[in-house]
């Protein structure tokens, strides 16, 4: 049983606390991996300020709930722990963690960037950018999209 | 009656976040956006975008995908958290 803990939020989030979760009571696992994903000062090729997230709050954990669920059924992994924030970010804040543990490397590895591969083609977030030229939609990238390419190819344990 | 909601850039172009009407169910997504664009002919060019997502109850589908009545549906452009 994969324990998951899912939320989203306008507050930051402490990656060392995120760690320490992972690590409470914790005898099993040999592995922790974890991605968190940050605002940064340039986004296809323009100068960036800042970000506002908007999301389709009741679709928003349910989607992230079941890109999790379908990690856990295909790696035996011990924990799941996803972060997303909404709202107003200035460049460097932290954007989305995603962390996965679990006996082995290969399994927390895989696993975590397949929940980020998911997360950014079917979870229903959209980043509006603040630029010195006015804010504008992020477009959504084809790279993206086929990275989902690789998890459907193998049926990777 | 079934509730339709739109997110981010496409809220923005059609003025309007959510709309409600009556449909003869089960009508599939591409027939209820036929509907939704004759009761809205300025917003064809943006609702027929061949990137514009569906979700029905929350769970993302595809065009034939069918709707009933009571069901929230909801379209937006192609998403890009992370």
């Amino acid at each position: 049983m994969t324990q998951m803990h899912i939320a989203v939020q306008t507050d930051d989030f402490d990656v060392a606390k995120e760690y320490a979760h992972l690590r409470e009571n914790n005898s099993q696992d040999g592995a922790i991996v974890f991605f968190s994903g940050l605002v940064r000062e340039m986004n296809q090729g323009h100068g960036v300020t800042g970000l506002f997230l908007e999301h389709y709050p009741s679709m928003t954990e349910k989607s992230l709930q079941n890109i999790a669920q379908q990690a856990s059924e295909r790696w035996p992994l011990t924990h799941i722990r996803i972060i997303h924030r909404i709202g107003q970010l200035q460049v460097s804040d932290q954007i989305v963690f995603v962390a996965t543990s679990s006996a082995h490397r290969e399994s927390a590895f895989a696993s975590c960037h397949f929940i980020m591969d998911y997360l950014k083609n079917q979870a229903p977030f959209w980043k509006k950018e603040t630029r010195e030229e006015g804010d504008e939609w992020v477009a959504a990238l084809e790279k993206d999209e086929t990275a989902l390419e690789k998890w459907q190819e193998k049926g990777e344990k | 009656m079934i509730k339709v909601l739109f997110f981010a850039q496409l809220k923005e172009l059609l003025q309007c976040s959510q709309i409600e009407l009556s449909i003869n169910a089960p009508c599939d997504v591409d027939s209820l956006k036929q509907q939704i664009v004759n009761e809205h002919p300025n917003w064809q060019a943006h609702l027929n975008q061949n990137k514009v997502l569906a979700a029905v109850n929350q769970t993302m589908v595809d065009a034939t995908h069918l709707i009933n009545d009571g069901d929230e549906v909801a379209f937006f452009p192609p998403v890009t958290g992370g």
